[in-house]
């Protein structure tokens, strides 16, 4: 029997995934939930899963625009602060002025992307080390953030805003109510947006060209500056929705609660692949990655392990997860190297 | 003599000045803000007090930074020092706590050194495990030092379940809050560390070694030396630097807690990097870093003393780096352009 021209090339594309990174950690995720279906009631419930999505929604969103920078050969850890400003500055803008939806998303995505291009044009233009310019703008937007609002919380948000989005409610049998909410929503909308951005466009193409080698691409012609700009652009934009998101969710603007989280992010990017050298990532691994950490953590909670424990098993699934990849990667090298 | 000597003389001078090392340049800056400062301040800055508040605040900043830049000579990063010096303080602290206040006489004094030394083995076990998994296995520094700092951090909480632990023997107090001779004990300490670590890094094979491996590592292995120890060694050094840091820290607080200090992770890069440390690595002295941490330190006095937020201080710290960075770049195309 001959296989027919799809099956074909289905048949290369399978093998070839079946011994890609995202293949193991699919496996891991897998097991982890059969485990965590058969150890407790409570995991495999659509309640779980909904809360889930909703309380990893900000790290996730974050993730999938951190992706596309280191996928870029850049690395950037400030946006937890320019998410802060972000945020504080939207939603002061929406008291002050009574503004609605569209306003607050907007002035949010602005602030963003103006932070995220005063990253890019530092390390395009000045040949600063990304690591350094974003520690430094990092704490200049925080330190100016706090400065300028004192540190204050803002509480009374707009009424619509504190509504938040419940779309298609829909009650199961016990009477719990469910529906799509901002931060689900917004979840998935930024992974689809950075899938097509990464793999259906062509500027998705020179991003992964230039993270893989960044002089071969600027002397084919590449625009370093303005793919940089899109990148950081891009993130810095991400990071003022995530902002938002995680106000509704929170029901407040705290100045002081976002910045310290860029590690978990980064973390969670590069459990799922994404190489810090550049060039190399993809969202489908960073869904993975952000499903690893919060499935782990969620489930040690059912389980019954105290919360106090749970970062150590995060810094212990992270250390393992690296290392496997890095030995894995060594001895596939040496093993080419001898034929 | 001719006014035509007189400007080349000038411009020779200018230029010695400018080709001079970053400990030159971040002398000028100094000056200049002393300068400034001095103005503003008055004798205020100067007074034997400021100095002494300087000269205490210092030292923890400082040996978390020698801790980093040993690291960050090598081409690598170690991200885990603030949680190992949490981790190496809870250790010292429940042996101080435990064991101490029952003992007599000698004993006494004998459990103090124990919980030092506990500390210290502590340390060196989390050196050993970054540096295994980054040389032996070859996982990238960063994402290494992330996985054991979640890890050390997670432990820290688990333990103490996120609470404090305090009340020390005077003779550990004394480390971090007595003066000799109008000295603070602590800044004695941090000069004491400093000497060795340049001694090691100017004058020892250890340290060229260091240097070589951070300007090339693979020609450095080529090149006969066993790189895998070297960097086994160097994050065991940046560890155990990590535990004096802890010793000065808990000493001053005259308690111990799991996330003391973490705000200053991202800052002992800056302080490292500004003081003319190569983020890649390969370059950068313990003068240049004592320079910037000297600099940081009278910025944030000066501040403190006009009543400005911390925060701003911050802030300004991130923006100088920059600049200072900056500065040096355009330095380097300024050259270009006069060859």
């Amino acid at each position: 029997m001959s296989l027919t021209a799809e099956q074909q090339s289905f048949l290369p594309a399978l093998r070839r995934f079946r011994r890609s990174h995202e293949f193991w950690l699919l496996v891991v995720v897998i097991v982890f939930c059969i485990g965590l279906g058969l150890a407790t009631d409570s995991f495999l419930t659509l309640q779980n899963l909904f809360d889930l999505l909703t309380s990893n929604a900000f790290v996730g969103i974050l993730a999938a625009g951190l992706l596309v920078v280191l996928v870029a050969g850049g690395i950037d850890i400030s946006f937890t602060a320019t998410a802060s400003v972000a945020q504080y500055v939207a939603l002061t803008f929406a008291l002050r002025y009574g503004l609605g939806w569209f306003a607050i998303f907007a002035i949010a995505a602005l602030v963003g992307i103006a932070c995220g291009l005063i990253n890019a044009i530092f390390i395009t233009k000045l040949r600063i080390s990304s690591i350094i310019v974003s520690i430094a703008t990092l704490n200049i937007f925080y330190g100016l953030l706090i400065f300028f609002s004192g540190g204050k919380y803002i509480t009374s948000l707009p009424k619509y805003f504190r509504d938040g989005v419940w779309w298609f409610e829909y009650d199961d049998a016990n009477g719990v109510p469910y529906a799509l909410n901002l931060q689900i929503l917004v979840l998935a909308l930024v992974f689809l947006c950075t899938w097509l951005l990464l793999n259906r466009t062509n500027v998705g193409r020179q991003i992964y060209a230039m993270g893989g080698n960044k002089d071969a691409a600027q002397r084919l012609g590449f625009q370093v500056f303005r793919l940089n700009c899109l990148v950081y652009g891009y993130l810095g934009l991400i990071a003022g929705i995530a902002s938002l998101v995680q106000a509704q969710l929170a029901q407040s603007v705290t100045p002081t609660v976002l910045v310290g989280k860029e590690l978990d992010v980064l973390a969670a990017v590069v459990l799922g692949g994404a190489s810090l050298t550049g060039g190399v990532g993809t969202i489908f691994g960073t869904v993975l990655g952000v499903a690893l950490l919060a499935i782990l953590q969620n489930g040690l909670v059912l389980v019954g392990v105290s919360s106090y424990w749970s970062q150590l098993f995060v810094g212990l699934i992270i250390l393992v997860a690296v290392s496997i990849t890095a030995w894995s990667e060594r001895r596939r090298r040496k093993a080419k190297a001898i034929n | 003599m001719s006014a035509g000597t007189g400007t080349a003389q000038g411009v020779s001078l200018l230029a010695r000045i400018g080709r001079g090392g970053p400990v030159t340049m971040l002398g000028l800056v100094l000056l200049a803000l002393l300068v400034v400062f001095g103005l503003l301040l008055g004798d205020q800055l100067f007074s034997v007090g400021a100095l002494q508040s300087m000269a205490f605040q210092l030292p923890e900043l400082g040996i978390l930074s020698l801790a980093m830049m040993v690291a960050l000579l090598s081409g690598g990063l170690n991200l885990s020092i603030i949680a190992t010096a949490n981790l190496c303080a809870l250790t010292m602290a429940w042996v101080l706590t435990h064991q101490v206040p029952g003992a007599e006489g000698f004993m006494w004094a004998g459990w103090q050194v124990i919980a030092v030394l506990a500390g210290i083995v502590v340390a060196a076990a989390i050196g050993l495990i970054n540096g295994a998994v980054i040389a032996y296995l070859g996982v990238s520094p960063i994402l290494a030092t992330l996985g054991t700092m979640t890890m050390c951090k997670g432990l820290s909480i688990g333990l103490t379940r996120g609470n404090v632990i305090s009340g020390f023997p005077d003779p550990i107090v004394f480390l971090g809050n007595g003066t000799i001779g109008g000295v603070p004990v602590a800044m004695i300490i941090f000069l004491v560390l400093c000497a060795p670590v340049a001694l090691m890094l100017n004058k020892s094979p250890f340290g060229h070694k260091i240097y070589m491996i951070g300007s090339n590592e693979r020609a450095t292995r080529f090149s006969g030396v066993d790189t895998r120890r070297v960097i086994l060694k160097i994050y065991v050094l940046s560890s155990l630097l990590a535990v004096a840091a802890a010793l000065v820290m808990m000493a001053r607080f005259n308690s111990a807690n799991a996330s003391y200090g973490e705000s200053y992770l991202l800052v002992t890069i800056l302080a490292a990097v500004l003081g003319g440390v190569d983020p890649f690595g390969g370059f950068g002295k313990v003068g240049g870093l004592m320079m910037a941490l000297i600099l940081l330190q009278v910025i944030s006095s000066a501040f403190n003393l006009l009543n400005f937020s911390p925060f701003l201080t911050v802030a300004i710290w991130g923006a100088l780096i920059i600049a200072v960075t900056a500065l040096s770049v355009l330095r380097e195309g300024l050259g270009g352009l006069r060859r």
